[in-house]
């Protein structure tokens, strides 16, 4: 029995219609998250693309930091891409000193580890429990993980090629438990794998609580 | 040392007006200058406010303020048009302590048509070009050709047409212009709503009237109907020019934008800082007038501004482009 599950955008700034999007075609309904009271109604969040660092500066301001990480302690379903990568990991280099981390994931992470908007760039990756086929990876002033923890399952690692330089084998998708995390941003091709795992993981809840 | 992912790659012109999800020849392994990560990269900014800055330390207040990118500029709008002259592309150095002041990205202004001054942006490292006509156009008959560079470029429009004469360019981002300088919200109003209007107009056409349409707009046909079909740009749309207030910021937001270029609105404010933080927040709560008259208290003086009416015909910024 598959209960729809509602999941959160958290949706302070970035490319939050696109994962709504995705969110929809991979079986969920997808509602905005500004409020401790929005964040109440929802079985699993994503972490949006955008800036992290304003993203942290607003979670503190709106009050929702706290709540946020309660709920990830407790066990919520979330799935956050590149600056939601960011703000799930429980450290952070080459971010502001002010930064707040909502410590889900146990893993460092480097900010803009690519470079600057002209090293943004697309490749194909192989992400475990994606399937066989390939996923299209857009990467934008994109991090990358630079140390995981015992608990992190890595998913994808940049492909070993001449032509990636120090990025090639760094991780860029991970999941611990109910967490997932991508450097990249799937819900920019219309590839909805990644957000269909999220989904996945958040009906196993909302079957448990309807049986 | 930063590691760089970097590919040789020729000048781009493949690159599809349609967009297309995956395409079934083979790309190579990576590839960077793509129209996907370039508007890819402003998809991440909506939402956000950017803001205009002529020194590191305002590059700081603006980050601190939550930000999501700096425009570096050498005078705000509002100088310029008090000092008149000619506007250039910022100096390199001043570009280059922005740079290194803040770890959001960092945009800056090209002269319309000067592929020099975007040369120089493309290899100070710059996250965003805005060919602007802020400064002062350096061709009048040709835009820049954006395909040809690996930074994204942004541009203004004041109607679909030339949002549409802009991305068949090659802009990745579009902002509706406003009135730079002024401190007066009405052009950028009537630029946004002229905008979606003709984009409604556009989605409502039966399919053999598109062929006049791209002919009124002076737009190529297979872009028109990509924008008939979608009945949205293929690039993001923001708001830019006399943007003051957070109330200000909210509108544009109501209205269709999905994010807001603020200029001399911050910096010539009485309180920057405040006034910066204030404007962050009413964009992201625009639709919440509760939230928007808890940040607009106790911001100190707006900028005085000058009204559009009063500003003599030949210095009107937005009517440069076309």
């Amino acid at each position: 029995m598959n209960a729809r599950p509602t999941i959160g955008v958290l949706a302070l700034q970035g490319d939050v219609r696109e994962h709504a999007a995705a969110l929809e075609r991979a079986g969920a309904t997808a509602v905005p998250v500004r409020t401790p009271d929005e964040l109440a109604r929802v079985d699993g969040l994503v972490l949006p693309g955008g800036e992290s660092t304003t993203m942290s500066r607003l979670l503190v301001t709106f009050e929702l930091l706290e709540p946020v990480r309660q709920r990830l302690a407790a066990g919520m379903p979330a799935y956050g891409s590149c600056a939601g990568m960011i703000l799930l990991a429980r450290t952070v280099l080459d971010g502001r000193p002010d930064q707040e981390q909502l410590d889900a994931l146990d893993v460092v992470v480097r900010r803009n580890a690519f470079g600057r908007q002209v090293d943004s760039f697309e490749a194909d990756l192989a992400v475990a429990g994606a399937g066989d086929e390939p996923v299209h990876a857009v990467f934008i002033r994109a991090p990358w993980v630079e140390k995981a923890g015992e608990d992190v399952e890595v998913l994808a690692r940049v492909p070993h090629t001449a032509e990636a330089g120090d990025a090639a084998d760094r991780i860029v998708a991970v999941r611990q438990g109910r967490v997932l995390a991508t450097a990249f941003h799937p819900e920019l091709t219309g590839d909805d794998r990644v957000h269909r795992l999220l989904v996945g993981i958040a009906e196993e809840d909302v079957d448990l609580e309807e049986r | 040392m930063r590691p760089r992912l970097r590919v040789f790659h020729p000048i781009r012109r493949k690159v599809s007006l349609v967009s297309t999800s995956m395409s079934a020849s083979q790309p190579p392994a990576t590839e960077t200058g793509t129209a996907r990560v370039k508007r890819g990269m402003a998809e991440m900014l909506k939402g956000g406010v950017i803001m205009d800055v002529v020194t590191p330390e305002q590059a700081k207040i603006a980050e601190d303020a939550g930000a999501v990118a700096v425009m570096a500029l050498e005078r705000v709008p509002a100088d310029i048009r008090a000092q008149g002259g000619v506007a250039r592309m910022s100096d390199p150095d001043l570009i280059g302590g922005i740079v290194d002041a803040v770890s959001i990205p960092v945009m800056a202004k090209a002269r319309i048509g000067h592929f020099v001054e975007a040369r120089v942006l493309q290899s100070l490292g710059v996250d965003y070009v805005d060919e602007s006509e802020v400064l002062t156009p350096a061709d009048y008959a040709n835009h820049i050709d954006k395909w040809a560079f690996t930074v994204p470029f942004v541009c203004g429009a004041t109607d679909l047409g030339e949002a549409l004469r802009r991305i068949t360019e090659g802009a990745a981002m579009i902002r509706s212009k406003g009135e730079a300088g002024t401190g007066d919200v009405s052009n950028a109003t009537t630029h946004m709503r002229q905008i979606r209007a003709e984009l409604r107009k556009l989605a409502a056409l039966p399919e053999d009237e598109l062929y006049v349409a791209a002919k009124e707009w002076r737009a190529p046909y297979e872009l028109v109907r990509e924008v008939a079909a979608t009945g949205k740009l293929p690039v993001v749309l923001f708001t830019a020019g006399g943007i003051a207030t957070p109330a200000d910021a909210a509108m544009m937001m109501q209205l269709g934008a999905e994010g807001v270029f603020v200029g001399s609105g911050i910096f010539k404010s009485g309180d920057p800082a405040k006034r910066a933080e204030a404007i962050v927040k009413a964009t992201t709560f625009h639709d919440d007038p509760d939230m928007l008259a808890k940040v607009s208290r106790g911001l100190g003086d707006a900028m005085v501004g000058i009204n559009v009416d009063d500003v003599p015909e030949p210095h009107r910024l937005a009517e440069r482009g076309w």
